[in-house]
C-alpha cells in the first residue's frame, strides 16, 4: 500500500501520510544522539559521533556542532551532507540580518527561517526533504537563552532540556525526570530553572551513558559545546577532546553505575 | 528652511520639529507633523523635499510595523535606525533616491536607555546625544553644546528646548510660529504642547 504513495514527497496517502517526510524522521531516529540542556546561565549541547574508526583522522574537528551565529550554537542529527547546506544558509541569514540591522538575529527568527526552507522541500515537487534534525541553543537580549528543535518537516519547538537522534524516547524521559524545574518563577523572560552549568553537564553526562550503546564514554564518540554569557555577549565554546575527557572525568560518578 | 532638533537624557528622546510648510515664498500649512511614529517606542523627524518626505517614510513606517507583525516583536530604536540607513543608502544608489534628512530616536526597552541616530540624505549615520538639521542646526547646536549634560532630567531638557527654540526666533530670518514637540520614554510617545514647556 505504501509504495504507491512514497515515491514523492508532495503527495498524501489516503491514511494522510506523507511518507517521504516520515521516512527522513525515521533516518533520524538511527542517527548519532544529540542532546540540548538549558540551565540558568547557558546551554549544553550534547553529541555522539557514531561509527568512528581508529583509521580516520580525529584532526577535522567538529562533525556534529556548529557555529551558526555568534550568538547560536547547533547540534545535528541526520545526514550530515543535508546538514551542511543549511549550516551555511544559516549562516547566511544571520549575517544579512546583520548587515540590515546592526545586531544579531533573535533566535526563533533564524530557527523559523531555517525551518521554513526545510518545510519548502515537502511540499514542492521532484525534491526530497532534508534528512536533518537540528538542536538550536542560541541567547539574545529580548528572551535569553533558547533551545530549539526542528525536524524534516519544518516543524519547530521550544524546550528547556530535548535530545533528538537515536534512542531520543529514551533520553528524554531521563531528562523528563533528572530535570529541575523551578516553576515559581513569574518572570516570563527568565529561563525559569535552578539548574546551573555544572549541572547541565552533569545532567547531559548522565544521559549519554545511558543512552549510547557503549562501555564507555570518550572523547572520540562525543561532542560538547556550551553557548554562556560573557560580559553581557554571547559565548559559544566548542570543547576540545581534552576538554571532553576531563568532564568525563570529573562526572565519572553519574556515569560508571550505569556501566555495571 | 526648517526647523528639526532633538536631545536625549538617560532615560527620554525630545524631539522639536517646526509646524511650516513652504513652497517658493508662499506658506502653504502652518499645522504639519513632520514626526511619524514608527514602534510604540520609536520616533523618526523627517524634513526635506515634500515629496519625498512622506514617501519615504510612510515606506519605512510600514516595514518597521510589518516586521513587528511578523516577528511579534518590534524592532529596537537602533536596528530601525540602522535599516533606515539601509533602505536610504540602496535608494540613494539608484535611479530614485530620496533626499531626507532624519532624526531616529527612542526608548530600548532591552537596555532600558535612549538613543537618538542622526541620519542625512547621503545616508551617514551617526548616534549622538544631541543632533538638528538645516539652517536651524547653526543656532541650536551651539546652544545644545553648551547646555548638554549626560544626565539632564527632563524638565532640564524641556529648558534646553526653550533656549533653542529662543535662539531661532531671534536669528532666524524664518519666524516659526509654531512647534511639534514630542516625548519618547519608557511609557512610549507623547506630544507636549510649546506652553507646558
Amino acid at each position: 500500500m505504501a509504495r504507491r504513495y512514497d515515491s514523492r514527497t508532495t503527495i498524501f496517502s489516503p491514511e494522510g501520510h506523507l511518507y517521504q517526510v516520515e521516512y527522513a524522521m525515521k533516518a533520524i531516529s538511527h542517527a548519532g544522539t544529540v542532546i540540548g540542556v538549558l540551565s540558568k546561565d547557558g546551554i549544553v549541547l550534547a553529541a555522539e559521533r557514531q561509527a568512528t574508526s581508529n583509521l580516520l583522522e580525529q584532526s577535522i574537528g567538529s562533525e556534529k556542532i556548529y557555529e551558526m551565529n555568534d550568538n547560536v550554537v547547533a547540534g545535528v542529527a541526520g545526514l550530515t551532507a543535508d546538514a551542511n547546506i543549511l549550516i551555511n544558509q544559516s549562516r547566511l541569514i544571520a549575517q544579512r540580518y546583520l548587515q540590515r540591522y546592526d545586531s544579531p538575529i533573535p533566535v526563533e527568527q533564524l530557527v523559523r527561517k531555517l525551518c521554513d526552507m526545510k518545510q519548502g522541500y515537502t511540499q514542492f515537487g521532484g525534491l526530497r526533504p532534508f534528512g536533518v534534525s537540528f538542536l538550536c541553543a542560541g541567547w539574545d537580549a529580548t528572551f535569553g537563552f533558547q533551545l530549539y528543535q526542528s525536524d524534516p518537516a519544518g516543524n519547530y519547538s521550544s524546550w528547556k532540556a530535548a535530545c533528538i537522534g537515536e534512542n531520543s524516547g529514551n533520553a528524554q524521559s531521563i531528562l523528563k525526570q533528572e530535570y529541575k524545574d523551578d516553576s515559581n518563577t513569574e518572570l516570563p523572560n527568565a529561563t525559569s530553572t535552578s539548574m546551573s552549568m555544572d549541572d547541565a553537564l552533569k545532567l547531559s553526562c548522565l544521559v549519554l551513558s545511558k543512552t549510547i550503546d557503549t562501555a564507555k564514554l570518550t572523547s572520540e564518540k562525543l561532542e560538547f559545546a556550551t553557548l554562556t554569557l560573557k560580559a553581557g555577549k554571547p559565548h559559544i565554546h566548542v570543547y576540545s577532546s581534552e576538554e571532553i575527557d576531563s568532564v568525563l572525568k570529573e562526572h565519572e560518578a553519574v556515569i560508571k553505575p550505569s556501566s555495571d | 528652511m526648517d526647523a528639526q532638533f532633538a536631545i536625549i537624557g538617560k532615560s527620554f528622546a525630545i524631539s522639536v520639529t517646526d509646524k511650516s510648510v513652504a513652497h517658493s515664498i508662499v506658506k502653504m500649512k502652518h499645522n504639519a507633523d513632520k514626526t511619524y511614529e514608527l514602534t510604540p517606542h520609536t520616533l523618526m523627524s523627517v524634513t526635506g523635499v515634500p515629496g519625498d518626505t512622506s514617501n519615504f517614510s510612510e515606506y519605512i513606517q510600514g516595514n518597521v510595523r510589518l516586521y513587528g507583525i511578523r516577528n511579534s516583536q518590534n524592532l529596537s530604536p537602533s536596528e530601525t535606525a540602522n535599516f533606515i540607513r539601509g533602505e536610504l543608502a540602496n535608494a540613494l544608489r539608484s535611479r530614485r533616491p530620496h533626499q531626507v534628512n532624519l532624526l531616529v530616536m527612542g526608548y530600548d526597552k532591552n537596555t532600558n536607555e535612549s538613543s537618538l541616530y542622526w541620519i542625512d540624505y547621503l545616508s551617514a549615520i551617526t548616534k549622538v546625544p544631541f543632533a538638528a538639521h538645516g539652517h536651524c542646526s547653526y543656532f541650536v547646536l551651539s546652544v545644545m553644546d553648551r547646555e548638554y549634560k549626560p544626565d539632564i532630567t527632563l524638565e532640564q531638557g524641556f529648558d534646553i528646548i526653550k533656549k533653542c527654540i529662543a535662539a531661532v526666533k531671534m536669528r532666524f530670518p524664518i519666524n516659526f510660529t509654531d512647534y511639534t514637540i514630542k516625548v519618547v520614554d519608557s511609557n512610549g510617545i507623547r506630544e507636549v504642547s510649546m506652553a507646558d514647556l
